[in-house]
C-alpha cells in the first residue's frame, strides 16, 4: 500500500477528531461528535492495518482481547463509578505510550537515523506516559475506595519528589546521549514512581483537577509517542487531547480558586485555625420539612459527592417531580467541582432522567438565590460553605460557592454531625436559616416523596 | 519526515485544541473528558506499528501496548456514548 494514501487517511482522521471534539462542546451535537471521532479512530486503525507488514495473529488477538475488555467495562460500569473508570482507561493509555517507546528501543537500540530526536522522544513518552499510568492507577484506587481518599503525606515528601524528578532528568539526558537498556528500565521505574508520589498526597476533593490533568498528560504522552515513530496522526490527536485536558484543568482550578501548583504541592488543610462558630446546628424532622416544601414556590437542589455515595440521584429527581406537580419551580444548581470529576453531578442527574434545562451553573443560580424559598443540599459540603467567602483563615477561602445561605430556608441532608471529608467545619450548618435532616440521603428523600404522594 | 515539520504540526494542534474547548458548558465536562480520553488511545496506531517489529521482545511489548490502547479506545468511546445517550432535553424525556 502506498504510504501517501495512508498519510492521507491520517489527515482525514485528524479532521474527524477535530470536528468530533468541537461537537462534544454542545449538548445537541455531542453524541454525533463522539461518533465522528470514533470514525476517525477507526479510519486511522484501518489505514495502519492496510499498510500491513506485521504479524496478523498478534494484531487480531490483541485487538480482540483489548476490545472485549473495553466493551465489558463500558457496559458494566455504573454511572456513579464513572470517575474511576475514566481514570483506569487513562492509565492504560499512558502505559501504552510507555510501551510504544520501549518497543521502539527494543526494535533498534541505536534508533538509526535521527537517533537524538528519537531518543529524546522516547524519554518524553516514557516520562509522561509513566506518570500518567501510575498516577491514574493511584487515582483509580482512591476513587473506587480501594485505598483511603485522604492525602498520604510523610516528612520530607517534597524533597523526595524533587530527588526523583532530578534523577529522571539525569537518566533522561544520559539516555538521550547514549541509549542503553539499563538506563531505559531505570527511567521507566523512576517515572512510574513519580506518578505514585505525585498523586498520593492529593485528597479526594481535588480529584477533578487531578483527573483532568492526567487526561491532558495521556494526550501529551500519545503525542510524544508520535514523535518516537514519526507519525503525525499521533502527534495531532495527542496534542488536541493534551490541550483540551489542560483547559479543563484550569477551569477546575479556577472553580476552587487555586493554582495547579497549589493542588499538587499545597498540602491542603494544613493551615486553618479553629474558628469560633456562633449558633448551633438545628435538626428538623422529615414531617416538618415536608410542610415547608409543600408551601415552597421555588426550590434549588444542590447535589454533591454524598448523593453519588448514597445512590440518591433517582429519588432526588422523584422529589423534583412531585415538587413541580405541586406548582413549585425546581432547579438543580451544580458547582463545577462537585463530585469527583468534572461534570460528575450532571452525569448522575442525566442518568436519573433530569432534563438538562433544569441543571443550572453556579453563576446563573447565585444572583437569584434570595428569591429561593428552599435550598436542598444533598450530600454537598465544601461547595456550599460560606466560610469560603467570609473566613480568611479558612483553607478554602476565596473559592466561589453556591450561595445557598442566602436562600430563605436551607435543608442540609447529612449522615451525621461530623465534618466533611476535607475536615473543614461548614458554617452553613450553624446558620439561622439552616435546618439539618440527619440520616441516609436516599432514605430521607424517599420519605419526603412518600409524604407528597399521601 | 522532517522533525521541524512535525513540531510545526504539534504547535498548531495545541493552539487548535485550546480554541476548540474554550466554551464548553460544565454539564458536558465528563463526556468531553472521557471522549478526549478515548482519542488519546490513538497510541493504538503506534502499537500496531510496534507489532511490526522483528525482535521477539519488541513484538511482545507492542502486543501489550495494543491490548491496552484498544481497551482505552473501545471502552472510552462506548462509555462516552452511553453517557451522552442519557443527556436529554425536556421534550425527549416526556416520550
Amino acid at each position: 500500500m502506498d504510504n501517501q494514501i495512508v498519510d492521507f487517511a491520517y489527515i482525514i482522521a485528524a479532521v474527524l477528531f477535530i470536528f468530533g471534539i468541537k461537537m462534544l462542546g454542545s449538548a445537541a451535537t455531542a453524541r454525533k461528535g463522539n461518533l465522528m471521532s470514533s470514525l476517525g479512530m477507526g479510519l486511522a486503525v484501518v489505514a495502519t492495518l492496510i499498510a500491513g507488514g506485521f504479524s496478523w495473529t498478534f494484531v487480531i488477538v490483541g485487538i480482540a482481547v483489548g476490545g472485549l475488555i473495553g466493551v465489558i467495562c463500558a457496559k458494566k460500569v455504573q454511572m456513579t463509578g464513572m470517575p474511576e473508570l475514566v481514570a483506569l482507561f487513562n492509565g492504560f493509555g499512558g502505559l501504552a505510550s510507555v510501551l510504544v517507546g520501549w518497543a521502539e528501543f527494543a526494535k533498534d537500540p541505536t534508533f538509526g537515523e535521527n537517533a537524538l530526536i528519537k531518543s529524546i522522544a522516547v524519554v518524553l513518552a516514557i516520562l509522561i506516559g509513566g506518570i500518567t499510568f501510575t498516577g491514574s492507577i493511584v487515582a483509580y484506587l482512591k476513587l473506587s475506595g480501594k485505598v483511603g481518599g485522604a492525602p498520604t503525606v510523610f516528612p520530607g515528601q517534597k524533597f523526595v519528589n524533587a530527588l526523583v524528578l532530578l534523577g529522571i532528568v539525569v537518566v533522561g539526558v544520559l539516555f538521550a546521549m547514549n541509549p542503553s537498556a539499563t538506563l531505559l528500565y531505570t527511567l521507566i521505574g523512576l517515572s512510574c514512581l513519580l506518578g505514585v508520589l505525585g498523586v498520593i498526597p492529593i485528597g479526594g476533593g481535588d480529584m477533578p483537577v487531578v483527573i483532568s490533568f492526567l487526561n491532558s498528560c495521556s494526550g501529551l504522552a500519545a503525542s510524544a509517542a508520535g514523535f518516537v515513530i514519526f507519525n503525525n496522526v499521533l502527534i495531532v490527536a495527542g496534542c488536541l487531547v493534551g490541550a483540551s485536558g489542560l483547559i479543563l484543568t484550569v477551569i477546575m482550578c479556577k472553580a476552587m480558586n487555586r493554582t495547579l501548583g497549589n493542588v499538587f504541592f499545597g498540602g491542603f488543610g494544613a493551615a486553618g485555625t479553629k474558628q469560633e462558630i456562633e449558633g448551633e446546628m438545628k435538626a428538623i424532622s422529615v414531617d416538618d420539612a415536608y410542610y415547608v416544601l409543600e408551601a415552597a414556590q421555588s426550590v434549588v437542589v444542590v447535589p454533591g459527592y454524598g448523593m453519588a455515595v448514597a445512590q440518591a440521584q433517582h429519588v432526588t429527581r422523584e422529589l423534583g417531580e412531585v415538587l413541580e406537580e405541586n406548582g413549585c419551580e425546581v432547579r438543580y444548581a451544580i458547582h463545577p467541582v462537585a463530585g469527583r470529576m468534572p461534570g460528575h453531578m450532571n452525569v448522575l442527574l442525566a442518568e436519573a432522567d433530569v432534563p438538562y434545562e433544569q441543571l443550572c451553573e453556579m453563576d446563573d443560580v447565585n444572583p437569584t438565590m434570595e428569591t429561593v424559598d428552599v435550598a436542598i443540599v444533598v450530600g454537598a459540603n465544601d461547595v456550599v460553605n460560606p466560610a469560603a467567602l467570609e473566613d480568611e483563615g479558612c483553607a478554602i477561602y476565596g473559592m466561589p460557592i453556591i450561595n445557598v445561605h442566602q436562600a430563605r430556608t436551607v435543608f442540609a441532608l447529612k449522615r451525621g454531625q461530623g465534618a466533611g471529608f476535607s475536615g473543614l467545619v461548614n458554617t452553613l450548618f450553624f446558620r439561622e436559616n439552616t435546618r439539618m435532616i440527619y440520616g441516609d440521603a436516599k432514605e430521607t428523600l424517599t420519605n419526603l416523596v412518600a409524604q407528597f404522594k399521601d | 519526515m522532517d522533525i521541524l515539520l512535525l513540531l510545526f504540526v504539534f504547535v498548531l494542534a495545541a493552539f487548535l485544541g485550546f480554541e476548540l474547548i474554550q466554551k464548553v458548558p460544565s454539564q458536558l465536562h465528563t463526556p468531553l473528558m472521557s471522549g478526549s480520553n478515548a482519542i488519546s488511545g490513538i497510541t493504538i496506531v503506534g502499537a500496531i506499528l510496534a507489532v511490526r517489529s522483528e525482535s521477539g521482545l519488541g513484538m511482545w511489548i507492542g502486543f501489550a501496548a495494543l491490548v491496552l490502547a484498544t481497551i482505552n479506545v473501545v471502552g472510552g468511546y462506548m462509555v462516552t456514548d452511553r453517557m451522552l445517550g442519557m443527556f436529554k432535553g425536556k421534550d425527549a424525556k416526556k416520550k
